[in-house]
C-alpha cells in the first residue's frame, strides 16, 4: 500500500519533470538574489531594511516613498493636518486585498493595534499614546498628544494588513518570540501591493507574482510579472550567479568585484550614495579606559586627542583603497538626503604632523595603547577599514589594538548596557531620513530610562545639545527646525564628539537588459524594474 | 673527551643505520625534507630576513595596496611579491604568517595526537566499560565543530583569567582549541586498530611471558597502530593551520593586523573575482608545499619505523 | 549482540544529554540575540522585555532545563531568525543536506579506495605521485577556496553548470530529492566534489598505507607461495585487511560530512542543515543550534556503532573476545 503511494508520488514527480521545460523563464521573469532572506512575511516582525523593503511590493502603507524617497499618497489619497494635533487621512477606495477583501478604515485601526501589539518590533511607527478614530468607512484620524512633525516620516513601511484575513488566520498579534507555535503570517502574505506572494521557501526561493488587480495598474512602470527571490549568502557566489546569467540582478557587489562584473558582457554594476554614515566612536564617559595603559584618567575626555586621532586618519586613502572609490568621505553625522543635512561642514583636514602635535600638547608625546572593536561582516569592508585605521594612526604614535569579531559578538560588547569598548566602529542611517533620530539615538546624553542616546557608545553628553533636540522634536515650521538642527551640529561637530569616516556606496549588479531606480536607502523597488526584450 | 667521541659514536651509528639508508636512498623524502626545513627556519628566523616587519601597522602605507609582483608593468622591487590590501609586502606577511601557522598547526595536531592516541590504546587495550566511557566523550567531542569548542575555551580562559594576559594567551588558546577538537579521530582509529592487535599472536606471547598491561602497550601495540596515526596526523596540519584563520575571524585567533597564512588566505579570497589573484594564491601556494613536503616526510617516517617492515 | 545494541543505544542518550549542556555552556560566548532579533529603534525597555521573556537572563542551567523539558514534551523551541518551530525546519533541511553528503561519501570511496589501491601497488609509477600530489593539493587548499575556483570555471567561465542551490527538487512526502531532475543532478556536482575532497584524499591515502604494509607481510608472502593469482591476493587477502582502520575512518568522515557540511553548503548556497546551522551561529539562534547539535550527536552515535558492528564483520579475530565496546 505504501509502496504504491510511494510509487505514484514518484510518477507523479517524474511527469512534472518532463513538463518543467514548458514553463520558460520568459523576459518578464525577475531573478534577483541579495545576502540574506527576508526574516518573516509579517511586516510587523523586524524592523529592518531588506525584510521591509522586499514586503513592500506585497504590502503597501498609507503613504510610499518614490525613488527619489520623495512622500507619494498610497493607501490614503490625501491627508491633512485639521490641527497641530490631529491628522487626517482619506483612504483610497476600491482597493483590495490579494484574497480579495476590499480595503477599509477597519483595516487601518486594526494595523495600528497590531503594530503596537506585544511582539512587534514596529512600535516605534505609532507611539502607544496615539489615538487612531475611524471617521467613517473611508476616513480615519490620527490624534498625537503633541504636536509631531514627522509624524508619516517612516510610515511607508507600516504597512496596512487585512483585519478579517489576520482574524480568520489566527494572526491578529505579530509572532511570540517563545513557544512552539507558528504565526500564519510568518509565512503567508495578504497585501494589497503590486506583487502577490505565491511561494516561499526560507533561505532557498520566494516566488511572487504580479497583482492583476492592483489599484495602481493603470499607471505602473514595472512589466515584470514574475519575481524569483533568492538569497546568496557569500558574496563571490552571488557575484558568480550574476555573472553566469543565473540572476537578472544581485546585490550588494563588493566593491572590488566592481571591475570585474563591468567587464562581462551583459552584465553592469550601478552605483549610487548610500544614506548610512560610518563613524568611529570613543568612550568619552569612564575616567579610566577600559582597554589602554593609560591609567587614572581618560584620554579621549581631551577634545585635542579626539581631534588628533580625526586628522591622522587619511579618508582618502581609504576611499580610493579600501573602498575602491565607492565611498563619499563625510564631515557629518548624516548623509545628503537626510533632512539636516548641510554643506557648509567640512571634515578637518588629514594632517598627521598636526595630529602628533595635538597628543603632544595632550600630554601624549609618545602616544599610548587604547583597544578598538570592530564588526567584521556588518559593513561594506569594515575589518579593512579598522585595519587602515590602526595603521594610520600607529603613524602617529598609538598603538592600537584591533579585536574584530562577527555582528553578534561585536553588538553585545559595544551596545548598551554593557558599553564594553574604548574605540569603535558602527554605521547608522536614520530610519526617518531626519537628522532628529541621529541627534537622539547617537549625540544626546544616555538615559537608560528613557532610551535617549541608547547607541551613543561613548557616552558623550553636551547638554545644551539635549536641550536644542526637546526643541527640534516639537518645532513644526520647518525653517525654525533646520535652524535648531544647524546649531546642534555646531555644537557637536566642534566638540569632535565622533570621528565621522564616510558614506558606503550602494553596489547593486544587474544585466544590461534590465533598468531599474536606485533608492538611497538600499530599498529595491520592483515596481521600478523594466525589463528589455 | 670521551663524550665526544660517544656523541660522534652515535652519530656514526645512526648514519650507518636503516633509518638513514632509507632516507638517502629516496629523493623524494630528501626534497620534502629540505622544503620542509627551509620553510621553518625562514619561519623562526622571519624578523631579520623578512625585507618589512608587516606586524608593525606604522611600516604599512594603505597607498601601496595591491601593489602587483614585480614581474608586472605596475610591480615594484620593493615589493617582490606584491602587496595585499592594506599595502603588507607578501613576502614578508607570508614569513611572518608562516610562523605563526606553522608553531599553532603543529603544536596543535600534537596535542590532538597524545590525548587521541593515549586514550585510544587504553580503550582499545583494556575494554569494557573504560573503553565506552572514552568512546562515549569522544562522541560527544565529535558532535562540536572546533569553532564551537574554541568559543568555549576562549570564554572559560577569558573569565578566569586577569584581562592583561589576555593578549598573551591568543596562541595558547588556539592550540588548545584546535588540539582539543581534534583528539576524537586518533582515538578512533587507534582504539580500531589496537582492537586488531590485541589479539595477535605476539601480544599473547608477551602475556603469556607476563609482561606488564603497561609495557605491552607502549613497546608492542603501540608502534603497530602508529601508521594510521601518521597519515591522519600530517593531513590534520592542514585543517589545523585553516581552523586557525576561522578561529581569527570569530575574533578568537590572532587579530587581522597580525595575519596568519590561514587569515592571508580568507582575506584573500575576497580579491579572487577582482583580478588581485597574488594576495589568496601565494599563501596558498605556500600552504600546499607545507602540507605536501609533511606529508611525504610522514610517508616515510612510517614506512621507516614501521617494526614489521623492517 | 542484542544487549550490546541497547546498552549503546542508552549510552548515546546520555551523549546527547551532555551535548545539549555543553552546547548550552557555550552559546553565551557566541553573542547576543537580541541585537539581531530587534531593529536599531527598538527601545532598550523592548529589548530588556524580550530577553527576560527568551529567558536570557537567567543561569545556564535554568536555561537548558528549561530546553530540556520542552524537548521532552516534543517542543524544541521557535527558531529566533525565521519564527518557525525548530523541528520542522531541520526536517525540511535534512533532505538537502543527506543526498550531498550521500553523494559526496560515494565520490570519496570509490574514487579513493581504487586510487589508494593503486597507489600502494605500484608506489613508484609516475600515476601514483601525480595522484598523492594532486590529492594533496586538495587538502591543502580550504574547501572555500576549492568552491570558488570550481564556481568559477565551470560556472562563469564554461557555462555548464548551476553557480547556487539544489536546481528543481521533487516533493515526495517529506523528502524533497534533487535525483529526479536534470537541473538536481547537476547541481550536485561541484558541492559533492568540494565537500568530497578532503574524504577522497584521506581515504587513498590511507588505503595506500595499509596496503603498502600488508603487501610486505608473511601472510601475502604465502598467500602467493600458495600460487593465488594476483587478483586474489590483492583483493581477497591485503585489501581485506586494510578495512579496520579505513572503515573507522570512513565512519567518522560520513558524521563530519552531514556535520559539517557547512562550509560547501554555505559556498554554494545549498539548503542544507549546514547552511541553517551556520545562520544560526551568526544569529545566535539558540533553539537551532542546541537541535542541530542533538541531532549531530545522535548521527555519531549511530554512525559509531555501525562501524563497531562492521568490525565483526570484516575482521573474524575481533569475534574471540567480543571487544568492539562490550563483552
Amino acid at each position: 500500500m505504501r509502496l504504491t503511494k510511494l510509487f505514484m508520488a514518484g510518477a507523479a514527480a517524474l511527469t512534472l519533470f518532463a513538463a518543467q521545460p514548458a514553463v520558460t523563464v520568459n523576459a518578464e521573469t525577475l531573478r534577483f538574489a541579495f545576502q540574506g532572506d527576508a526574516n518573516s512575511m509579517d511586516p510587523y516582525n523586524l524592523n529592518e531594511t531588506f525584510t521591509l523593503g522586499f514586503l513592500g511590493n506585497i504590502y503597501e502603507g498609507l503613504i510610499r516613498r518614490n525613488a527619489n524617497l520623495e512622500i507619494e499618497p498610497a493607501l490614503a489619497e490625501s491627508w491633512e493636518i485639521v490641527e497641530p494635533t490631529r491628522w487626517r487621512f482619506h483612504l483610497r477606495k476600491g482597493v483590495k486585498f490579494h484574497d480579495g477583501t476590499p480595503f477599509t478604515a477597519d483595516d487601518v485601526l486594526f494595523s495600528a493595534d497590531r503594530v503596537r501589539a506585544d511582539g512587534s518590533d514596529l512600535k516605534t511607527r505609532l507611539s502607544a499614546d496615539t489615538k487612531v478614530v475611524k471617521v467613517d468607512d473611508y476616513t480615519v484620524d490620527f490624534i498625537t498628544p503633541k504636536p509631531n512633525p514627522i509624524l508619516i516620516a517612516e510610515w511607508e513601511t507600516f504597512y496596512i494588513m487585512s483585519k478579517k484575513w489576520a482574524e480568520k488566520y489566527g494572526a491578529v498579534k505579530p509572532q511570540q518570540a517563545t513557544g512552539n507555535e507558528e504565526n500564519y503570517a510568518t509565512r503567508h502574505a495578504n497585501g494589497t501591493g503590486p506583487f502577490k506572494l505565491v511561494s516561499r521557501e526560507i533561505d532557498v526561493k520566494t516566488v511572487l507574482e504580479a497583482n492583476p488587480d492592483w489599484w495602481g495598474n493603470a499607471t505602473k512602470k514595472t512589466n515584470v510579472t514574475r519575481v524569483e527571490f533568492q538569497p546568496i549568502s557569500q558574496d563571490a557566489t552571488r557575484v558568480a550567479a550574476l555573472l553566469s546569467g543565473e540572476l537578472d540582478m544581485a546585490y550588494p557587489i563588493p566593491v572590488q568585484d566592481q571591475k570585474r562584473v563591468n567587464a562581462n558582457p551583459g552584465t553592469k554594476v550601478i552605483v549610487g550614495p548610500e544614506l548610512r554614515t560610518i563613524f568611529l566612536g570613543m568612550d568619552e564617559y569612564r575616567d579610566e579606559l577600559l582597554y589602554s595603559n593609560v591609567k587614572g584618567k581618560n584620554p579621549f575626555k581631551d577634545k585635542r586627542v579626539r581631534q588628533a586621532f580625526y586628522q591622522a586618519i587619511n579618508i582618502e586613502a581609504i576611499k580610493k583603497k579600501v573602498m575602491r572609490g565607492l565611498s563619499n568621505p563625510s564631515a557629518m553625522m548624516v548623509a545628503p538626503g537626510i533632512n539636516g543635512w548641510s554643506d557648509k561642514y567640512k571634515r578637518l583636514p588629514y594632517d598627521p604632523k598636526k595630529a602628533k602635535a595635538l597628543l603632544a600638547e595632550a600630554g601624549y608625546p609618545n602616544g599610548f595603547e587604547v583597544g578598538m572593536d570592530c564588526p567584521n561582516d556588518r559593513y561594506v569592508n569594515d575589518e579593512a577599514i579598522c585595519q587602515a585605521v590602526v595603521s594610520m594612526l600607529a603613524k602617529v604614535g598609538v598603538k592600537v589594538n584591533l579585536l574584530a569579531q562577527p555582528k553578534a559578538k561585536y553588538f553585545k560588547k559595544v551596545l548598551a548596557p554593557n558599553f564594553d569598548t574604548s574605540f569603535y566602529l558602527i554605521g547608522w542611517t536614520p530610519s526617518s531620513l531626519d537628522a532628529l533620530n541621529v541627534l537622539y539615538n547617537l549625540l544626546n546624553c544616555y538615559d537608560p530610562k528613557t532610551g535617549r542616546g541608547k547607541f551613543n557608545l561613548g557616552r558623550y553628553c553636551n547638554p545644551e545639545v539635549d536641550k536644542l533636540t526637546d526643541q527640534i522634536l516639537v518645532e513644526t515650521d520647518q525653517e525654525k527646525r533646520n535652524a535648531l538642527i544647524n546649531k546642534a551640529w555646531d555644537l557637536t561637530l566642534g566638540d569632535i564628539a565622533t570621528l565621522p569616516l564616510h558614506q558606503q556606496a550602494l553596489s547593486w549588479g544587474v544585466r544590461d537588459n534590465v533598468s531599474l531606480k536606485q533608492r538611497a536607502d538600499n530599498v529595491f523597488l520592483i515596481r521600478e524594474v523594466v525589463i528589455k526584450k | 673527551m670521551l663524550s665526544q667521541s660517544r656523541f660522534a659514536d652515535s652519530l656514526r651509528r645512526f648514519f650507518d643505520s636503516d633509518i638513514w639508508y632509507s632516507f638517502k636512498s629516496s629523493r623524494v623524502t630528501v626534497a620534502a625534507a629540505i622544503v620542509t626545513a627551509v620553510m621553518i627556519l625562514t619561519a623562526i628566523f622571519s624578523p631579520w630576513i623578512a625585507p618589512q616587519n608587516p606586524f608593525d601597522p606604522a611600516s604599512l602605507d594603505l597607498m601601496d595596496a595591491f601593489t602587483p609582483p614585480v614581474w608586472y608593468e605596475d610591480g615594484v622591487p620593493k615589493y617582490l611579491l606584491g602587496t595585499d590590501d592594506q599595502g603588507r609586502d607578501m613576502l614578508s606577511a607570508l614569513m611572518y604568517g608562516a610562523r605563526i601557522s606553522i608553531f599553532v598547526g603543529f603544536v596543535a595536531v600534537l596535542v590532538s595526537m597524545l590525548i587521541g592516541v593515549t586514550l585510544g590504546v587504553i580503550a582499545g587495550y583494556v575494554g569494557g566499560a573504560v573503553d565506552a566511557l572514552i568512546m562515549r566523550i569522544a562522541d560527544i567531542q565529535f558532535t562540536f565543530p572546533a569553532i564551537l569548542v574554541a568559543l568555549l575555551v576562549d570564554g572559560i580562559m577569558r573569565g578566569i583569567l586577569p584581562k592583561e594576559v589576555h593578549d598573551d594567551l591568543v596562541l595558547v588558546v588556539i592550540i588548545l582549541a584546535l588540539g582539543v577538537s581534534g583528539w576524537p579521530q586518533f582515538a578512533r582509529t587507534v582504539r580500531g586498530s589496537t582492537l586488531v592487535e590485541k589479539n595477535k599472536e605476539y601480544v599473547l606471547a608477551a602475556r603469556v611471558i607476563g609482561l606488564k598491561r603497561s609495557t605491552i602497550m607502549l613497546s608492542h601495540v603501540l608502534p603497530n597502530v602508529l601508521g594510521p596515526v601518521l597519515v591522519i596526523g600530517t593531513i590534520n596540519l592542514a585543517i589545523a593551520i585553516l581552523g586557525e584563520a576561522t578561529l581569527s575571524f570569530l575574533g578568537v585567533g590572532v587579530p587581522p593586523t597580525e595575519p596568519s597564512l590561514g587569515t592571508l588566505i580568507r582575506i584573500g579570497n575576497d580579491f579572487l573575482f577582482s583580478g588581485e589573484w597574488w594576495i589568496v594564491i601565494f599563501p596558498g601556494l605556500t600552504l600546499a608545499l607545507l602540507v605536501l613536503s609533511v606529508n611525504l616526510l610522514g610517508d616515510w617516517l612510517r614506512d621507516a619505523l614501521n617494526p614489521k617492515l623492517r | 549482540m542484542l544487549a550490546f545494541v541497547l546498552r549503546r543505544l542508552v549510552q548515546s542518550l546520555l551523549v546527547m544529554f551532555f551535548v545539549a549542556l555543553l552546547a548550552f555552556s557555550m552559546f553565551r560566548f557566541l553573542g547576543d540575540p537580541i541585537a539581531q532579533m530587534v531593529g536599531q529603534d527598538t527601545s532598550l525597555q523592548e529589548r530588556e522585555r524580550l530577553r527576560v521573556e527568551l529567558g536570557l537572563n537567567d543561569p545556564v542551567p535554568v536555561q537548558f532545563a528549561r530546553y530540556v523539558a520542552g524537548v521532552l514534551k516534543g517542543e524544541f523551541g521557535i527558531s529566533y531568525r525565521i519564527g518557525r518551530p525548530v523541528d520542522e525546519l531541520i526536517a525540511e533541511r535534512l533532505p538537502a543536506t543527506l543526498e550531498l553528503s550521500f553523494v559526496a561519501a560515494l565520490f570519496a570511496l570509490l574514487a579513493g579506495i581504487p586510487m589508494g589501491v593503486y597507489t600502494g601497488l605500484y608506489p613508484d609509477r609516475w600515476l601514483s605521485k601525480v595522484l598523492l600530489s594532486l590529492s594533496l593539493m586538495g587538502i591543502a587548499l580550504p574547501t572555500f577556496l576549492i568552491g570558488i575556483l570550481l564556481i568559477l570555471i565551470f560556472g562563469v567561465n564554461l557555462g555548464l553548470l548551476p553557480t547556487f542551490g539544489r536546481g528543481e527538487v521533487v516533493h515526495i512526502g517529506f523528502w524533497s530529492t534533487g535525483f529526479l531532475t536534470i537541473s538536481g543532478l547537476k547541481s550536485l556536482i561541484m558541492p559533492a566534489i568540494t565537500l568530497g575532497m578532503f574524504q577522497l584524499a584521506l581515504i587513498m591515502r590511507l588505503v595506500r598505507s595499509e596496503m603498502l604494509e600488508v603487501l610486505r607481510t608473511d601472510f601475502i608472502k604465502f598467500a602467493r607461495a600458495r600460487g593465488l593469482s594476483n587478483r586474489a591476493v590483492y583483493f581477497g587477502h591485503a585489501l581485506k585487511n586494510t578495512l579496520v582502520p579505513v572503515i573507522t575512518i570512513t565512519g567518522l568522515q560520513i558524521g563530519s560530512i552531514i556535520a559539517f557540511a557547512i562550509i560547501t553548503e554555505s559556498v554554494f548556497q545549498w539548503p542544507g542543515m549546514g547552511l541553517l546551522f551556520i545562520q544560526a551561529i551568526q544569529f545566535v539562534d539558540i533553539p537551532v543550534m542546541s537541535t542541530y547539535l542533538i541531532l549531530i550527536a545522535f548521527f555519531f552515535v549511530v554512525i559509531n556503532l555501525t562501524v563497531d558492528l562492521l568490525y565483526y564483520a570484516v575482521d573474524p579475530r575481533l569475534r574471540v573476545h567480543g571487544g568492539a565496546g562490550g563483552k
